[in-house]
């Protein structure tokens, strides 16, 4: 595609009118998400078999496919979603596509078992705010996702995109944008909910030529995919918001680090820089306003600690990704020792919104200290597993309940996991606690990046706690003591305690070591480890007990502490589990109970997984 | 000049000092095992963490790369402070109870025991030995390798590097490597020869007396509690 | 290994030292792993000591420098696919192939790693083989699909590491 370049707000506004002027709203168009949500449960196949159904009815111009962002609703993917008549097909397979085609795109009826279907009164929602999971949230940042091909930067500016970065070179100096984004008080969204127009401030008045931006995507808590889905489904928010960051610092040069793992963001993005190069919306004298800006886009090469600011600017440095000692902030002596202000991917991306509706509206969504929506990655064990954004103070029930839809199989709600490694276990007696930065972090957790899992009553807490901190054993870099030794001296102490040979004095000890890893590591990622451990011991302490004092977990999670065996009366022999046994544990004859050797066992579980009449039992 | 607080005291010290070196200066002693005088500070094993600030924005921060400041309040043995470094101590004898610098350590600041399973390992990873080949002998044949609970110490791809001329610089500076400690209770870890008592003082103050030099303080009860020390290794001898 | 072609991933990049992690990982892709000669050769070009290519490419995850199996199996282990089991999946597909994770099969044709999270959570627990996600996985859909890359019950009844001791 010919992109000229756009040489001023009117320029743009023309280039959004031709846009607008060549599209046939009346037109059919196929949106498909082509998440890595969507993908990994098979949306290239839809994709290929939309376009050649289209292809044999004969309506390839006529139809337009569109490879969407992530709408958010992973769950149920692929999503697939008919305009004009706004038709929500949920779990499309390839195999539905004819039928689509046949009835929806030709005949205009629509598919009715692909709707979402309440599980409670079986009722049908055709569009997407009648689906609860939609009709629940606050969408500002990922709501447009669905309508937006993140490799065509005309879908962007089509509704309006980069009008907030013209208003700024062409109205605003770059005092007055940083004062817009104080005003707003928006706080960063990775996780320390550090002001971000505080952190513009510093690093613009920080003595010391060039000044450099980033953007941060070195998304590492796991169970947290905001960014990931942000970057890689409509990247060029975020870029216009590193654009405008840049011009209120005063950066020539930016950054987007992206983790490896990613590769799809990695690609949208690339692609994206490169188009908004072509329009001169990146590069020199951007929009003629004669302000330079250009951005490189650097792979991590997986390490989570490298998301810690300092790490991240040594790992672009081309050196390990480990922290250095923070006494000078990176916003006066970061990149190369020069003022760099780091931010997070959706910290960057609500920076549009900020300029183009004003600090006042933004003001008026969230709580007294936190403004704005957040995104979280609501998965673990809730019945609607996806992205879900929800202006602050918003409960933790509203989210899990009514955005999420409870817990599945009838089980009962146990905790909800916030905050990443860094976070903490929220138990239910304040699952009424309206989430923002500051509420969470009286609870012992944190917000973090927005990971929330949810846990139910077959999760161990005493086994949450040790998967954190082994994760954070793997994931320290090793540098100081007190995280290196800490964390391996408390995995080692988890260790015991779920395998049965905890004793008497190890939880306080764990508490005893807690309390110097927060005071003496020299980065967050020490100071906030101990915490997934402090608030399973503090609000889950009778599991504690329960393993090291009667030996058992509750939750039957641990396997030293479980034992598995055959239910005499519900078994009826059908030999599957023996079959699948792969220790050979398992005797017995067709249509004869079968018994289990718990010698042999190894407790893999695959014959409670096989066993279709519930037979077998772990105690 | 800059004027700041250490332990109650106003000090005059230089600009460009750190923390640790203004401590130093005025004979106050503080731990730490990463810290040379010739080498780039590391920051690394945390010992000489103090006390800055004031109520709740009190916070420990490590002494020997903290620049000092006008205004500075620094409590170099401060409550927090002790409990942090006994049990920074505790870890790395539990890592390398072998370390007569290291026991020597835990005998100065009163750990009496190891609560953690012993390592037996050879190295603290303090990488003093490191930054002595790079910025005094520039040679750049060690380096740190891994991460996490693999980090190590090692040449490039842990065979002897072609840039090593046998200096043997490393060796010198290790605070571990040399000096074996002879404990003669291996499965206590703590060897309990030196005096191995707890600073008896921080009973009494918010801070331990003696951050200038034994102040005589603790003094009678030390002698009396040496005496409750060897009554304590028998009962452990017992109890086996 | 073949300078040539090292020289013209560097040619890509250019020597400056902050492109090293970036030219670690082109060589990655290129071979499959991170052959010593590759490093020495990049640490010549770049002017880099040898000891900090070496801990960078110990450091990070996605190097190794160990030689890996033509299929990459990586199974997630993130808080969303541990809670839904992932853990039982890496010990199915450890017990399937018989190697530990981070292992290769002793012909060379799968390698088993772990990795912290892959943001498909929604899906948990997810397997990637090569590029390919599996979402909402149960343990005994794994053999079914390594064998789709081809893996036969005695291919790798040998492990590397079984071999050498």
């Amino acid at each position: 595609m010919n992109r000229r370049r756009i040489k001023s707000h009117s320029d743009l506004e023309k280039l959004r009118q031709e846009i607008l002027a060549k599209r046939d709203l009346q037109k059919t168009r196929v949106a498909i998400c082509a998440g890595t949500g969507c993908l990994a449960l098979g949306a290239q196949k839809v994709i290929t078999s939309f376009k050649e159904e289209l292809k044999k009815q004969g309506l390839e111009n006529t139809v337009e496919i569109r490879e969407t962002g992530c709408p958010g609703f992973c769950e149920k993917g692929t999503i697939v979603v008919i305009y004009p008549e706004g038709f929500y097909y949920l779990q499309v397979q390839p195999g539905d596509v004819p039928e689509i085609v046949e009835k929806t795109l030709i005949e205009k009826e629509p598919v009715e078992r692909l709707f979402y279907t309440d599980p409670i009164t079986n009722e049908k929602a055709i569009y997407e705010d009648e689906i609860p999971f939609y009709k629940n949230q606050m969408r500002l940042l990922i709501g447009d996702n669905i309508n937006i091909d993140p490799k065509k930067i005309e879908d962007y500016i089509a509704p309006g995109g980069y009008s907030a970065l013209a208003k700024v070179l062409s109205e605003m100096s770059p005092e007055e944008v940083i004062e817009e984004v104080k005003s707003a008080n928006l706080r960063g969204r990775g996780g320390g909910g550090f002001p971000a127009g505080r952190k513009w401030g510093t690093t613009r008045n920080a003595p010391g030529e060039p000044k450099y931006v980033i953007v941060n995507c070195d998304e590492g808590d796991p169970g947290a995919f905001m960014d990931r889905a942000l970057m890689e489904g409509n990247p060029h928010s975020v870029i216009e918001g590193l654009i405008i960051g840049a011009y209120a610092i005063g950066a020539c040069e930016g950054y987007i680090y992206v983790r490896e793992e990613y590769p799809l963001a990695v690609e949208n993005t690339s692609i994206a820089i490169e188009q908004a190069r072509d329009y001169g919306l990146l590069g020199r004298d951007i929009m003629g306003s004669g302000f330079d800006f250009d951005v490189k886009i650097f792979r991590g090469a997986g390490a989570f600690v490298s998301g810690e600011s300092s790490a991240l600017m040594s790992s672009l440095e081309g050196k390990v990704g480990a922290p250095k000692p923070k006494y000078i902030h990176t916003s006066v002596k970061g990149l190369w020792n020069k003022p760099t202000n780091l931010n997070n991917v959706e910290t960057w991306a609500n920076v549009p919104l900020i300029i183009n509706k004003g600090a006042d509206w933004f003001n008026s969504i969230g709580t007294e200290g936190s403004k704005g929506t957040k995104i979280f990655s609501l998965v673990g064990k809730v019945n609607n597993t996806g992205l879900v954004e929800v202006p602050m103070g918003i409960t933790l029930r509203e989210i899990i309940y009514n955005i999420g839809g409870g817990i599945p199989s009838n089980k009962k709600f146990k905790a909800v996991q916030t905050g990443g490694p860094s976070g903490g276990c929220i138990p239910e007696s304040f699952i009424d606690t309206p989430v923002d930065f500051d509420e969470l972090t009286k609870l012992g957790s944190m917000m973090g990046s927005g990971g929330m899992i949810v846990m139910d009553e077959d999760t161990c807490m005493v086994d949450v706690a040790k998967y954190f901190t082994d994760f954070l054993v793997d994931e320290s870099c090793g540098k100081c003591v007190p995280c290196r030794e800490g964390l391996e001296r408390m995995s080692e102490i988890l260790t015991d305690i779920c395998e049965g040979v905890g004793k008497e004095g190890d939880i306080e000890l764990l508490e005893e070591l807690s309390v110097v890893m927060k005071d003496t590591s020299m980065c967050a990622l020490g100071r906030t480890a101990p915490n997934p451990v402090l608030t399973t011991i503090q609000y889950f302490r009778d599991e504690y007990d329960a393993h090291i004092e009667e030996k058992k977990c509750p939750a039957h999670v641990c396997k030293a502490l479980i034992e598995y065996y055959i239910d005499g009366e519900k078994c009826t022999g059908c030999l599957a589990c023996l079959k699948a046994c792969p220790e050979g544990a398992i005797s017995g004859e067709k249509e004869v109970v079968h018994t289990l050797n718990t010698e042999k066992c190894s407790k893999c579980g695959i014959c409670y997984d096989t066993c279709k009449f519930d037979a077998v039992i772990i105690r | 000049m800059k004027k700041m607080t250490i332990n109650g005291i106003v000090t005059q010290v230089e600009d460009y000092w750190s923390i640790l070196e203004a401590c130093r200066f005025y004979g106050i002693d503080i731990p730490a095992l990463c810290y040379h005088d010739g080498l780039s500070p590391g920051g690394i094993c945390r010992l000489c963490v103090v006390e800055i600030g004031k109520g709740e924005r009190a916070k420990l921060v490590t002494s020997c790369n903290y620049p000092v400041e006008d205004g500075l309040v620094v409590r170099t043995h401060s409550e927090r402070v002790i409990r942090a470094r006994k049990m920074l101590v505790e870890l790395l004898l539990a890592r390398c109870p072998s370390s007569k610098t290291l026991q020597d350590l835990a005998a100065k600041m009163g750990v009496q025991r190891v609560r953690f399973k012993v390592k037996n390992e050879n190295c603290i990873l303090c990488g003093l030995c490191v930054r002595m080949c790079a910025e005094q002998m520039g040679a750049k044949a060690i380096g740190f390798a891994g991460r996490g609970k693999e980090r190590r110490v090692t040449p490039p791809f842990d065979i002897k590097s072609e840039v090593c001329r046998n200096c043997g610089a490393c060796m010198y500076i290790c605070p571990v490597c040399q000096l074996r400690c002879q404990g003669p209770e291996p499965p206590n870890v703590v060897c309990g020869a030196c005096m191995n008592v707890e600073p008896v003082c921080l009973q009494d103050n918010e801070d331990v007396m003696c951050y200038l030099d034994t102040c005589g303080w603790c003094f009678k009860v030390k002698s009396s509690s040496l005496k409750k020390k060897s009554g304590y290794g028998k009962e452990r001898k017992e109890g086996e | 290994m073949d300078e040539d072609k090292i020289d013209e991933i560097i040619g890509c990049h250019g020597t400056d030292k902050s492109e090293l992690i970036t030219i670690l990982q082109d060589v990655q892709a290129e071979y499959n792993w991170l052959p010593p000669d590759a490093l020495r050769h990049i640490a010549k070009r770049l002017h880099v000591p040898l000891i900090e290519v070496f801990g960078i490419a110990t450091f990070y995850k996605s190097f190794s420098l160990k030689p890996r199996g033509k299929h990459l199996v990586r199974v997630c282990l993130g808080t969303a696919c541990h809670v839904r089991g992932g853990p039982r999946i890496l010990e199915t597909a450890e017990r399937i192939l018989d190697i530990k994770a981070d292992e290769t099969t002793a012909d060379y044709e799968f390698t088993v790693e772990s990795v912290n999270c892959l943001g498909c959570c929604a899906l948990g627990p997810v397997m990637v083989v090569d590029n390919e996600y599996y979402g909402n996985l149960p343990p005994v859909k794994v053999e079914r699909i390594l064998r789709k890359y081809g893996h036969t019950s005695s291919s790798s009844s040998t492990s590397i590491k079984e071999e050498k001791s």
